[in-house]
């Protein structure tokens, strides 16, 4: 998400799967969306009814490719160079679009005269530590004019954090610009030099794609770009599960701000996630490093002891982001109530400091080191689905408790019993000394609550009928779980046991419960509603985040879900938003569920009309067609003075097109009004980035950190410099060329399995569709090999040796990179030890290493070695 | 219709279709009448999908059936919401599963239990482990509590900071369940000072 949200504000998808039907052209890369989204891909067929091309570049020939017009094949992990081959492209056929750029986009913003690029340090940024493998990003700043009111702002933090406060960027003063583009320090210029190496010639040589295929994406995306025409690129976790996997989406968002794309019907980013609700897990982050609503939070490791500096160092003075103070101290009233006072600085000292990367592969190495006494896993199953995931049951034995809840008996629920290293005796049983609690879980028909789904949209699901037996909903387990605990500590006064006695925890609605056999079902009603926000005085909700204030009389969980349960002139005390079902009368849909932020369907969608205001030509033709009288997507109204159109505008409703910066404004007022990416300090979409990335400003091509062969782009430096890397024993990685693992391994799903299997391994139907583990394999690499379609193979790492039946498939190409042949293995990694049809633990294979910016693991591209297996003694 | 008698119907009307068709008889109002008799007698209530993000509506069927001297409501089946504007009625192969995934004869119902260094499982009353569960939390969390940490200041000198955590409680899991449930969650994490607070999101 911070790839999304270095470049354009928000980490989120920028459009909704519907609007995908009025794309002129879609290309799909790092997903299989036919496969993984198939319902999804219903609008990219459409689009193609319509005349659409539908481009698709992956590894492997699946059932995307079959449907897409062109199908790119490329070596998995090269796609930095393919987008960065399409964005000189671009820039040297001249195919962006011109005034889309120069007003919307930082092309014209001039950077520091510090700044090196990696065709000057040879493949490095400037400011990089071999050291403590990081960059300083002082020198990536941009060229700016000192602020005439000075302020007390110190120094913007630089973490890896995935928050879009620390993304936004801060500003001393009015950025210097050039809109001639000439200027050699601006943007659109050190833009042209960092890519003048990604030529077609290039491409070919490192991704192993054909020169002509290329081209011909390049050309057809290009030909469907511009004032009236739009083209929508959709990415997954083919694009994220990489070292370099947040760079990867920076770049697409440079090809798409330079193409003028974004913001705009047709266009866009369509982010597809694979969880029901990973896009809200996210928003209300069950992450160690965010509040909600990417507040970051507060660290050790920065200036954060108190709220004023914690404020004083994340608030940005211009942008939206001006607003954080009002954000933070609702939060904080809305979690402590009474006791969050202003005295008290609202509370904030009780929130606990990070003091490092805590997050799911450093979890389990501390847990390996016996640092971690008790785990919960809820609704995840890191025994089949972590990296290393052999790793990861290994330290899971060394835990004091466990508490697994979920719908059936999990691998990880199960480790100490039915585990391969139990199975081969390495680990016995009754020396694993961890208590285990496996609570049953309702499924989603039994309970009320909201998915965020991928397009940012929160719909309402509701109890159809009670839970079979002791089985509880997941809000039932915390929420009892956390009365308990406040009635444990309810007589402590001991400062540190404060904030759970002050807690607010009060969401039993029993009037909601009649006629149901769970009496003391909390109401996940009133959680929303808390989310949503109210007013302290007489708790009714807000109508949305416009509404916060810094001073205590508001309250609100969740600032960007404000809005979900606003009050109307029916239901003053709320309405569901996130359960609205229509009317559906266009394809916005504005009726249907509620869309975070205030019900926006397309981000940015300022863009949507050209710097005066009015739509653009495709806009115009699509208002015409379908728009019910509409002028364009969104526009600027002349006769109310008001932001108009299909969607909610993305945009102060009153600001003219015409309305220039203040340059000693703060807040929105800096911006002028063709600033369409207000989130951003300097409200424009960013093809550099001079902050909030932690290994550049600009994606450049590493490879993986396993890797068959030597970085062909930037010889002297391998695999990006700033990745996380875990030199712990039992992750032992295979070093660059190795001949031991010679092949290219990416994981994969299936449709007709979800995961790690814990929500379809246990269903016949599901099982019975797809019973057995394969590996995907080339006719060259079995002849190579001397397997044949169903032999049972071995596939390796250092890691672990686990079994697959061959599937011999063309879908399955050897590549030729730099004149040595690379084979491609792909495997599903759905099998485990439990559930109606078994198999062996794929994720076994793979390795912790992480990206630097999110510590995302690399399973899409790492090496191993193929051959045909031995028969086993059953 | 009782439970059997309805699967002897399916069946019924099965075999009779295989049959039928073979003759090249219009089969519509026989497959009309199947799907009536499924969700006849029925409420519906609406649902989203659970399995990916695409967010598919669902319409879950459920009747009402006296059980134990009170009624209870009895998912009939699941489908897709024809209303849906993503979705459209349609479903994939795991959102066509949906029923399976909560009519299942496989599901846990009652809490398991393993004691330190057991090889089986045991049966546990609810309420008991739910005490335990927080017994152990509390007992974790006041013996490894710590309210400062030595870390550097911005010239990189050693400075004792305030922290107010505990790094010996972890917890895995959230993109697959509902907000509310990751709202609570985080909110009782973070107000018991825990740190390692993770899920599959870490994209």
């Amino acid at each position: 998400m911070p790839g999304l949200g270095t470049s354009l504000g928000r980490g989120g998808a920028t459009t909704a799967q519907q609007d995908l039907q009025h794309a002129d052209a879609i290309l799909i890369m790092g997903s299989n969306m036919a496969e993984c989204h198939p319902v999804g891909f219903r609008f990219v067929m459409q689009a193609k009814l319509r005349g659409a091309r539908i481009l698709h570049a992956d590894p492997r020939f699946t059932r995307t490719s079959a449907m897409a017009d062109t199908y790119a094949p490329l070596r998995a992990g090269t796609d930095i160079v393919f987008l960065g081959g399409l964005i000189r492209y671009i820039l040297e056929e001249k195919r962006y679009f011109h005034d889309y750029v120069v007003n919307y986009t930082n092309a014209a913003s001039l950077i520091t005269a510090d700044y090196r690029d990696t065709e000057d340090l040879d493949g490095l940024f400037s400011g990089f530590d071999p050291a403590t493998r990081k960059y300083d990003s002082e020198s990536w700043r941009y060229d700016s004019e000192p602020r005439r009111e000075p302020t007390n702002q110190p120094k913007p933090a630089q973490d890896d954090s995935q928050s879009f406060s620390a993304r936004a960027g801060q500003l001393t003063g009015p950025v210097r610009t050039d809109p001639s583009l000439e200027n050699p320090l601006c943007v659109f210029q050190i833009l042209r030099k960092h890519y003048s190496r990604y030529t077609p010639e290039m491409v070919e040589r490192v991704c192993g794609t054909p020169r002509e295929t290329f081209l011909k994406v390049a050309e057809t995306l290009c030909n469907a770009s511009g004032p009236d025409r739009t083209a929508a690129i959709c990415y997954a976790v083919g694009w994220t599960q990489h070292t370099t996997g947040v760079q990867t989406i920076r770049a697409s968002t440079i090809v798409q701000l330079l193409l003028g794309n974004i913001g705009r019907p047709g266009g866009g980013i369509m982010a597809l996630r694979g969880h029901a609700s990973i896009q809200g897990s996210t928003d209300i982050p069950t992450l160690y490093n965010l509040l909600p609503g990417y507040l970051n939070c507060p660290s050790a490791l920065k200036t954060h002891e108190t709220v004023n500096d914690y404020l004083r160092t994340e608030v940005s003075a211009t942008g939206y982001w001006v607003n954080m103070p009002r954000f933070l101290v609702s939060l904080l009233k809305a979690w402590y109530g009474d006791q969050s006072t202003r005295e008290n600085g609202w509370g904030y000292h009780w929130l606990p400091k990070i003091v490092g990367d805590h997050s799911h592969m450093p979890m389990f190495i501390a847990m390996d080191e016996g640092q971690i006494d008790g785990f919960m896993a809820m609704g995840q199953n890191p025994a089949v689905g972590g990296q290393n995931a052999g790793y990861q049951r290994r330290a899971m034995a060394k835990l004091k408790w466990l508490v697994v809840k979920d719908l059936y008996e999990t691998e990880t629920a199960t480790f100490w019993k039915d585990s391969p290293e139990v199975q081969s005796g390495e680990l016995k049983p009754e020396a694993i000394p961890t208590e285990v609690f496996l609570l049953p879980a309702a499924a989603s028909a039994e309970m009320d609550g909201t998915y965020t789904n991928t397009q940012r949209l929160l719909q309402w699901h509701e109890r159809a009928s009670d839970p079979p037996g002791d089985a509880r909903s997941d809000i039932w387990f915390t929420y009892h779980l956390g009365a308990r605990l406040k009635k444990l500590y309810a007589e402590s006064n001991l400062a540190r046991d404060l904030p759970i006695r002050a807690m607010t925890w009060d969401y039993l609605a029993p009037e909601e419960n009649e006629g149901w056999a769970v009496a003391d079902e909390p109401s996940a009603r009133l959680i929303l509603k808390e989310m949503n926000g109210y007013f302290v005085a007489d708790g009714k909700p807000v109508t949305g985040f416009a509404e916060l204030k810094d001073d205590g009389s508001t309250a609100c969980g969740a600032w960007i879900y404000s809005g979900v349960y606003a009050p109307t002139e029916k239901e003053p005390d709320g309405h569901n938003f996130a359960a609205n079902r229509g009317p559906v009368v266009d394809w916005v849909g504005l009726n249907w569920g509620f869309a975070w932020p205030a019900n926006r369907r397309v981000l940015y969608n300022r863009a949507s009309a050209d710097p005066a205001g009015d739509p653009w030509p495709k806009e115009a033709r699509l208002a015409r067609q379908f728009g019910h009288g509409a002028r364009g997507y969104v526009y600027w109204d002349e006769k109310s003075k008001t932001w108009t159109g299909l969607d909610v505008p993305d945009f102060p409703p009153k600001k003219p097109p015409s309305a220039k910066g203040d340059p000693d404004g703060i807040g929105l007022d800096f911006h002028d009004g063709k600033s369409p990416f207000l989130m951003k300090a300097d409200g424009k979409g960013w093809l550099f980035a001079p902050s909030g990335a932690a290994d550049g400003p600009l994606p450049a091509h590493y490879e993986p950190y396993e890797s068959p062969v030597r970085n062909p782009v930037y010889p002297q430096v391998q695999s990006n410099p700033a990745a996380k890397v875990w030199n712990v024993p039992g992750n032992e990685y295979a070093p660059v060329g190795s001949p031991d693992y010679p092949c290219v391994l990416s994981t994969y799903r299936l449709t007709e399995h979800h995961l790690s299997g814990s929500m379809s391994r246990w269903l016949p139907w599901l099982s019975s569709l797809q019973p057995e583990l394969f590996v995907e394999i080339s006719p060259e690499h079995a002849g190579q090999i001397r397997a044949k379609n169903l032999d049972w193979l071995e596939i390796s790492t250092p890691r672990a040796t686990i079994r697959a039946k061959a599937l011999v498939t063309r879908r399955i190409r050897p590549f030729t990179i730099d004149g040595q042949v690379v084979h491609h293995v792909g495997m599903p990694w759905h099998w485990g030890y439990k559930g109606v049809v078994t198999g062996d633990v794929v994720n076994d294979l793979s390795s912790l290493v992480g990206d630097p910016n999110v510590a995302i693991h690399e399973a899409k591209a790492f090496v191993c070695r193929v051959a045909v297996a031995a028969p086993r003694n059953v | 219709m009782s439970d059997s008698t309805r699967r002897q119907f399916f069946r019924g009307t099965g075999l009779a279709a295989g049959t039928l068709a073979g003759l090249g008889l219009d089969l519509k109002p026989a497959r009309a009448a199947a799907a009536t008799l499924k969700i006849q007698g029925t409420t519906e209530v609406a649902s989203v999908c659970p399995y990916c993000a695409v967010g598919c509506g669902q319409i879950v069927s459920v009747r009402e059936v006296a059980q134990a001297g009170r009624t209870r409501k009895e998912i009939v089946n699941i489908e897709g919401n024809p209303d849906s504007p993503i979705s459209g009625g349609t479903l994939c192969p795991k959102g066509s599963a949906t029923f399976q995934l909560a009519v299942n004869p496989a599901r846990l119902t009652r809490v398991k239990y393993r004691a330190p260094g057991a090889t089986e499982w045991q049966e546990k009353p609810l309420d008991w482990a739910m005490d335990r569960i927080a017994t152990l939390m509390k007992e974790t969390r006041d013996t490894h509590f710590r309210e400062t940490w030595l870390g550097k200041d911005l010239e990189g000198k050693p400075v004792t900071k305030t922290v107010n955590h505990c790094t010996r409680i972890a917890s895995l899991g959230g993109a697959t369940m509902d907000n509310e449930w990751n709202y609570v969650h985080l909110k009782m994490f973070r107000s018991l000072g825990l740190i390692w607070l993770e899920n599959q999101a870490r994209i």
